[in-house]
């Protein structure tokens, strides 16, 4: 059996037993915004140095994913790459690394290690089983210390094993920052291709580093905005695959696709309840958008959530599913609303400067992300409450933020000015390490979806 | 059957938008001739000569409405029918009474400096502004579908207040 949740209950265990030295940073980061120096818990600007040699195969064997020899250095690199792509380490390895030998797993060369100024070091292993699966040990240990600071051990099948690595580097990461993971997670996004004046937009997904891509629709008809469903099972998405626009839930597995409503008019802006049991939408009457909302099970009756004559638009549910944060521009210009999740005590939050969409509720609760349209477009947070705004992006147009499951890391797609293409980049709560995520063509509406169990 | 033939429409008119391209309330040029679009299967007589349009097709209405005459502008974020808006269907209105039978489809569309949900939003406010002002000068309403397509559906492809306000639009287009 395929058992994370064994391995994670062993994960924990051994955290609980071993993991009593916290390196977390002690000191709070100088904040930019002197407002709100509690938004961010770790610092990022003091990089840790990690070391990530390739992981040992103690009896290299071939497996449908290649030799184990080969995949232990495939882990190290996927290790190394999630922690250097978080901003807050510096890793080495495995390339320029030395290889190590079986009895250092469990018995690192400190001396070693503390002559190449490293703090932090990743050692392991990857097992073949009799079962064809993988059992791939990892170890966190504090050079500076001299001692083990957690291990965990993950048992997959050989076409898992990025799995294994990124929940290796999910572990490190909460260990070492404080914070939740987030490597462990996939992405919906929409692939373009072609000219500006004649996109071809597809449904697409991958994981959190961009590996694992696949296509999902085939860019006949324009798909848009897709959102995974918390256990990853479906998507929500537009499509004008009948000449219109509206909302469809894809089965993953299934490859088959259903209206969310039977309704001739056209619906937009999909997202799910953290639950998984409710879809939130937008329609269009007579003209007129509103929000609604439906059980996701393909039997409910839509309910109307606004009812206000402007347009009443998007959506993202608290994660205690009890709010609702949307668009509205009802007071002549888009701005950012709050209700409660049956329509009742609609409130606005945003009153700075310029017109603001696209909210977004951070899966911690404590802030909502948007975009801000003043001149140039650009992606910032603020409290629910609209208090302690703060701008993290600054470029023609970044459009739609989606969260990292940890709450600390945000995507958007950003499109260039004349061409019209556009990427997917992310950017954490400090507003730094602002990076590109690779995707093999162009790419918008990022939708970040949850850790996977 | 219906679905077939709105979609078949959706994506005549998805070339139609591209190829007539350049539509501003200020016209300078014609829009270029339909080469390249699929109007010979649907619209025109197979042996009908070029240049020869065929009365009641997309092509008679594109002539007979005048230049961009199948189109309205808006303001950002606007989705008002002016006075010269009004001109404009009321040709687009006179086509229609001479034939009767021939339905319509509104698109309604955005410029790119919008968000994608509100510009889809947008785009339906407009294609219904063009609707309902049809209908209150004596279009049956079961002959007009709207549609919107957002910012996804550039008509100008610059980044400048020139090309927004040309996509800024919404544009009739026959169902044949």
């Amino acid at each position: 059996m395929t058992s994370f949740s064994f391995y994670r209950k062993l994960a924990s265990f051994l955290l609980l037993i071993v993991g009593s030295h916290s390196v977390m940073a002690q000191t709070p980061p100088p904040a930019p915004d002197t407002d709100e120096p509690e938004l961010v818990e770790f610092d990022t600007s003091k990089t840790r140095s990690i070391a990530v040699p390739a992981l040992v195969a103690p009896a290299p064997a071939d497996t449908p994913a290649g030799n184990s020899a080969a995949l232990g250095r495939q882990i190290a690199e996927v290790i190394s790459s999630d922690l250097r792509a978080s901003g807050v380490f510096e890793t080495q390895g495995p390339n320029g690394l030395r290889a190590i030998a079986l009895p250092e797993v469990t018995a690192p060369q400190f001396d070693y290690w503390k002559g190449r100024t490293v703090e932090q070091l990743v050692q392991g292993f990857v097992r073949v089983g009799g079962d064809g699966n993988l059992t791939v040990g990892c170890y966190l240990y504090d050079v500076g210390f001299g001692n083990e600071t957690t291990r965990l051990g993950f048992n997959v099948p050989p076409r898992e094993w990025r799995r294994a690595a990124h929940k290796c580097a999910d572990a490190i990461y909460a260990k070492l920052t404080g914070e939740l993971p987030f490597f462990d997670s996939r992405i919906a996004y929409i692939a373009e291709t072609g000219p500006k004046g004649k996109r071809v937009k597809r449904l697409a997904i991958m994981d959190s580093d961009g590996a694992n891509h696949r296509f999902i629709t085939n860019g006949q008809s324009t798909a848009l905005t897709p959102r995974f469903s918390p256990n990853y099972k479906s998507i929500l998405y537009l499509s004008y695959v009948d000449g219109n626009p509206r909302i469809y839930v894809y089965d993953i597995d299934a490859g088959r696709q259903r209206l969310i409503t039977q309704s001739r008019n056209p619906t937009f802006a999909p997202r799910w309840s953290p639950d998984g049991q409710t879809i939130l939408y937008s329609m269009a009457v007579a003209g007129n958008t509103d929000i609604y909302k439906i059980s996701a099970n393909g039997n409910g009756t839509p309910v109307k959530l606004t009812t206000s004559p402007s347009i009443d638009v998007g959506g993202s549910f608290s994660p205690d599913g009890r709010q609702i944060v949307f668009e509205s521009d009802r007071s002549g210009s888009q701005q950012i609303y709050v209700m409660n999740a049956d329509g009742s005590n609609q409130r606005r939050i945003s009153f700075g400067s310029g017109r603001y969409a696209t909210p977004e509720w951070s899966p911690r609760a404590d802030l909502i992300a948007y975009t801000r349209i003043a001149g140039d477009f650009r992606v910032g947070t603020m409290r629910p409450d609209g208090s302690g705004e703060r701008l993290l992006t600054d470029s023609w147009q970044d459009e739609a933020p989606t969260w990292a499951p940890n709450g600390r890391v945000i995507q958007f797609f950003r499109t260039a000015k004349g061409s019209g293409k556009t990427s997917i980049w992310q950017v954490d709560l400090t507003g730094s390490n602002e990076r590109q995520l690779p995707t093999p063509v162009d790419g918008s509406d990022p939708a970040w979806g949850p850790v996977l169990p | 059957m219906k679905t077939n033939t709105i979609k078949m429409a959706a994506i005549l008119l998805a070339s139609t938008a591209l190829v007539a391209g350049c539509g501003k309330k200020k016209v300078e040029q014609l829009p270029p001739a339909a080469e390249g679009t699929d109007y010979g299967q649907t619209q025109t007589d197979p042996n009908a000569g070029a240049g020869q349009i065929v009365p009641g097709s997309q092509e008679d209405f594109l002539q007979q409405v005048g230049q961009f005459g199948d189109r309205i502008l808006f303001e950002t974020d606007r989705f008002n029918v002016d006075a010269e808006d009004q001109a404009t269907l009321q040709r687009q209105a006179q086509w229609l009474a001479r034939y009767p039978n021939t339905r319509i489809i509104v698109e309604g569309h955005a410029d790119e400096r919008g968000t994608r949900d509100y510009n889809l939003a947008l785009g339906e406010r407009r294609a219904n502004s063009a609707k309902n002002y049809l209908t209150s000068i004596g279009v049956d309403a079961s002959r007009i579908e709207t549609v919107s397509y957002g910012k996804e559906r550039p008509s100008a492809l610059g980044s400048d207040e020139q090309a927004w306000a040309q996509n800024r639009r919404a544009v009739t287009v026959t169902v044949q």
